[in-house]
């Protein structure tokens, strides 16, 4: 029997299907990322803690590789992770549907490369050119397909990377080092949409409103105004966010984009750990493709069409472990020689094993176990450094075993104060969140940012858990320390403390000296002198963020104190429990 | 090859005239645009003294009302100021500006009690106002403060909108103070017929205490940070600025040490009075004695009235308890 579960008449359905599904799931994606934002949180009454809505974790949940690499770097699989298990089963039966019809780094991959690498498109315009180029179109000509992109779409050893990276990650993550955030589509298409395209879209409709709105013309002034009231809220931000060192992460999204203009999808054959952990669960999938040899007349269409480079055409085994299920082959088939069906146990069709060198598989392993005690033997400084995390955040050794750098904290936090890292964390932490008080402080009774992670890496406080009462501690993140040199009281006589005045604390962190002082003439004035209480402070920042003093501040925050390690407590106390 | 090079300097030629074309509607636009309330232009009309109502020897200075039903004690003490309908005429847009400085929640004192905003409301609704805008340039947050102050729940159900300062809705004025020249102020602030203030008193580290005048740093945007070199000045500059038509002075429960975001109910006392008064000075002398102080024991409060805003002492007071 050759017909298949999906007969050919209906295969270019079944394909449209598909683009409906990659449509949708972008959708949701976009949409999840634009509500990760504090105007989407709310809370019961006044008194209750302000929360963000749970399924803005969804996607995060979704993703098998967050779950099996976090479980085994933390030993826990924390909250909704287990949702990973129905993708997870899925592939085992269906095969990579995620990466086809779900992921939204593979749907953006897939609109970024070409079809035909080598032949123009007919006529000029930019629209006909990319319709031309797109790699989802499908070429109607008679006759056998050749070129380039035959070549690069056949199946390459450099798809193997991402079975060796995979390998690597399970091996630091087993020692502790969670490392797959890094490489994590879902993770690079949240951090860079999220933090990159989506302030700078917003920014942008914001700048034309402005500009339009100010105009002396009456109808482009209505313009602007329109674009204000429509995009307020959600297309303009109350205060634009900006994020310390969106370069790297722009830069990162445009190469991965931009390798599709070379080879399809290069991202996802080449080096996508999640697609490499999907590739080795559908091995044994009962749902695939399936070819009648006996009537392909080897015209490689569904090969110029391929999107994982899992060899479709004729006289090779189909690699279904790189098969993204896009159903290219099947729509772009004329002699219906291609099928997708169920296929019993005893399958006949053989699916060649990922061809992995045993000894590079040992070797990546190797690498991946050694770099957790490379990492943390040479990082032990890092760890002692001023870097501030969030409020809720594990102490740093397990923090790394479960921080996936989804950015979803930095989001969402009300204050922009949580940043992607750089090299300040160490090379374990590159684009986990920091707290940079001169850009956004910590809101005293804010508890936003732990109910946003999605992996537990900054727990859940509740309002009382943060700012603590009479039995219990505060959350600390850090304490404030005085630069005397800079701060205008003590170093040039001013009267200021703004620090007093915006200290959250009750009672307050920093208390007032009052002090008679002279000026150069002589004249005797009273002063108000401030101070650090550090059992009172909690580190939150608000007075380096609002202190006078630009470029470095006359106080500042560093993570000495912090609750989450008694390393860095600062005052000797009896532990009470 | 020739021809390639014609047509790039054809190209270049037609890309220059259509820069200029560009540069010359762009300036003459830029130049039109240069309206009352363009960067370069503060607004022309002196605001000191717009929305002042003419002083009556019928009604006192200052009125105070206890009572533990707080919008009947607003609505009482306006009445005995004047009635809603000496301040408020038909048509009007009024701006409220409650302290909404805070991320606090209502009981700890650090914000206008929200009962008093939406009473105030309501009463300019009653005597026919047009448009009643509440807004507030909070120093935390501010979506959070207008939620766990209460306010934001409490306006609900009345037909006043809460104007959130987005950073392209501040409008540079010249303030015309002896420290305060030309800072950016939140829009409602400028473009309103009447302008109700409706301060905390509450205690501050730095000049002892505030209310009714202080909470005008709350108009402001930029650098506010550095207003606290010369507290007192400034306080007195942006009074002489910013007159009020009404002063509703909230003292329901009263932040009395560490102020003024305070934090802890060990830090508030409860005294359940409502003041009205035309008198910015007097709002907050008349507030001094719940932080225990007395009107001299505040610069700002003896420079204003040095400036003739106001007075400190001897203002005609009633009080009142409501059963």
């Amino acid at each position: 029997m050759t017909s298949g579960a999906f007969p050919a008449s209906s295969s270019r359905s079944w394909r449209k299907l598909r683009r409906v599904s990659q449509a949708l799931f972008f959708l949701i994606f976009i949409i999840l990322l634009y509500i990760t934002e504090f105007a989407f949180t709310s809370a019961k009454t006044p008194d209750d803690a302000i929360l963000p809505p749970p399924i803005l974790k969804f996607f995060f949940q979704l993703d098998p590789l967050t779950g099996i690499a976090a479980g085994l770097s933390s030993r826990l699989l924390y909250g909704g992770l287990a949702l990973g298990l129905i993708i997870a089963i899925a592939t085992i039966f269906f095969g990579r549907i995620f990466c086809g019809w779900i992921c939204p780094l593979g749907t953006l991959n897939q609109l970024c490369s070409r079809k035909s690498f080598d032949r123009k498109g007919a006529g000029r315009g930019f629209l006909r050119r990319f319709r031309k180029s797109n790699a989802d179109s499908v070429d109607d000509t008679p006759g056998q397909v050749t070129g380039k992109l035959i070549d690069r779409n056949r199946y390459h050893r450099f798809q193997t990377w991402k079975y060796y990276l995979l390998i690597g990650l399970i091996g630091m993550a087993l020692l502790g080092s969670l490392q797959v955030g890094l490489f994590d589509p879902i993770m690079i298409a949240a951090r860079s949409i999220g933090m990159v395209i989506i302030p700078a879209f917003n920014m942008a409709i914001s700048d034309i409103g402005g500009w339009l709105s100010g105009s002396s013309i009456g109808i482009i002034a209505l313009i602007g105004k329109g674009i204000f009231a429509l995009g307020n809220g959600i297309f303009i931000y109350l205060k634009q966010p900006h994020f310390q060192g969106v370069f790297w992460l722009a830069l990162i999204f445009i190469l991965i984009l931009l390798a599709n203009r070379f080879i399809t999808r290069f991202w996802c054959r080449a080096l996508c750990p999640l697609g490499a952990l999907m590739g080795l669960l559908s091995r044994y999938s009962i749902f695939g493709l399936h070819k009648n040899h006996a009537v392909c007349n080897d015209c490689n269409k569904c090969l110029a069409n391929c999107q994982g480079a899992d060899e479709p055409q004729g006289s090779v085994p189909h690699r279904r472990t790189e098969c993204h299920l896009c159903l290219n082959c099947l729509a772009s088939c004329p002699e219906n020689v291609i099928s997708f069906r169920f296929q019993g146990p005893d399958r006949a069709v053989y699916t060649p094993r990922p061809d992995l060198v045993t000894r590079r598989s040992v070797l990546a392993g190797a690498i991946g176990l050694a770099a957790y005690p490379i990492f943390r033997s040479g990082d032990q400084f890092v760890r002692d450094s001023s870097f501030i995390r969030p409020p809720g955040s594990l102490i740093e050794e397990d923090f790394l075993a479960r921080c996936v750098r989804c950015g979803q904290c930095m989001k969402i936090c009300p204050n922009n104060a949580l940043h992607p890292a750089g090299l300040e964390t160490g090379w374990e932490g590159i684009f986990t969140p920091v707290l940079i008080p001169r850009i956004g402080y910590c809101e005293h009774t804010c508890v936003i940012c732990g109910h946003a992670c999605p992996t537990g890496a900054i727990l859940p406080l509740d309002i009382k858990a943060k700012i603590g009462d009479t039995d219990t501690p505060p959350n600390r993140i850090g304490t404030a320390f005085f630069d005397k040199g800079r701060c205008l009281p003590w170093a040039m006589g001013t009267t200021c403390i703004v620090c007093e005045e915006w200290c959250p604390t009750s009672p307050k962190a920093i208390w007032l000296e009052e002090v008679e002082v002279k000026d150069r003439n002589g004249h005797a004035a009273i002063l108000k002198l401030p101070h650090v209480d550090p059992d009172k402070c909690t580190g939150c920042g608000a007075c380096e963020k609002v202190c006078p003093v630009a470029a470095r501040t006359g106080i500042y925050i560093t993570s000495a104190g912090e609750s989450r390690d008694p390393r860095k407590a600062l005052l000797l106390k009896k532990e009470i429990g | 090859m020739s021809d390639d090079k014609i047509k790039r300097r054809e190209f270049l030629k037609l890309g220059g005239k259509a820069a200029l074309l560009g540069a010359i509607l762009g300036g003459a636009e830029y130049a039109l645009s240069l309206g009352e309330y363009s960067p370069f232009n503060p607004p022309a009309k002196n605001l000191s003294g717009a929305h002042v109502v003419k002083s009556d020897n019928a009604y006192p200075d200052l009125v105070a009302v206890k009572s533990a039903d707080h919008a009947r004690a607003v609505a009482e003490a306006v009445a005995l100021a004047g009635g809603i309908g000496r301040f408020i005429s038909k048509g009007d847009i009024v701006t409220i500006k409650p302290n909404v400085g805070w991320d606090r929640t209502s009981a700890q004192g650090a914000n206008t009690n929200p009962t008093l905003v939406a009473a105030m409301a309501r009463l300019c609704f009653a005597a026919g106002a047009r448009k009643v805008v509440v807004a507030d340039v909070s120093c935390n947050e501010t979506r959070r403060c207008f939620q766990r102050s209460g306010i934001e729940a409490a306006l609900e159900g009345t037909d006043a909108e809460i104007v959130l300062p987005s950073e392209n809705n501040f409008i540079r004025a010249d303030l015309g103070g002896e420290i305060l020249g030309a800072w950016p102020v939140l829009r409602p602030f400028l473009e309103c017929d009447k302008l109700i203030n409706i301060p905390v008193i509450k205690h501050h580290g730095l000049c002892r205490g505030t209310g009714a005048m202080k909470n005008w740093y709350g108009v402001l945007g930029g650098p506010r940070n550095r207003l606290h070199q010369q507290i007192d000045t400034s306080i007195a500059d942006l009074a002489s600025f910013f007159r009020p038509t009404l002063t509703v002075v909230d003292i329901t429960r009263v932040l009395f040490r560490n102020g003024p975001v305070g934090g802890s109910l060990d830090d508030v006392m409860v005294h359940d009075i409502v003041a009205a008064t035309t008198d910015q000075v007097a709002a907050d002398s008349f507030g001094a004695r719940f932080l225990s102080l007395k009107p001299s024991d505040f610069e700002y409060i003896l420079e204003a009235e040095k400036r003739g805003l106001g007075k400190s002492t001897g203002f005609t007071m009633v009080e009142k308890e409501l059963a």
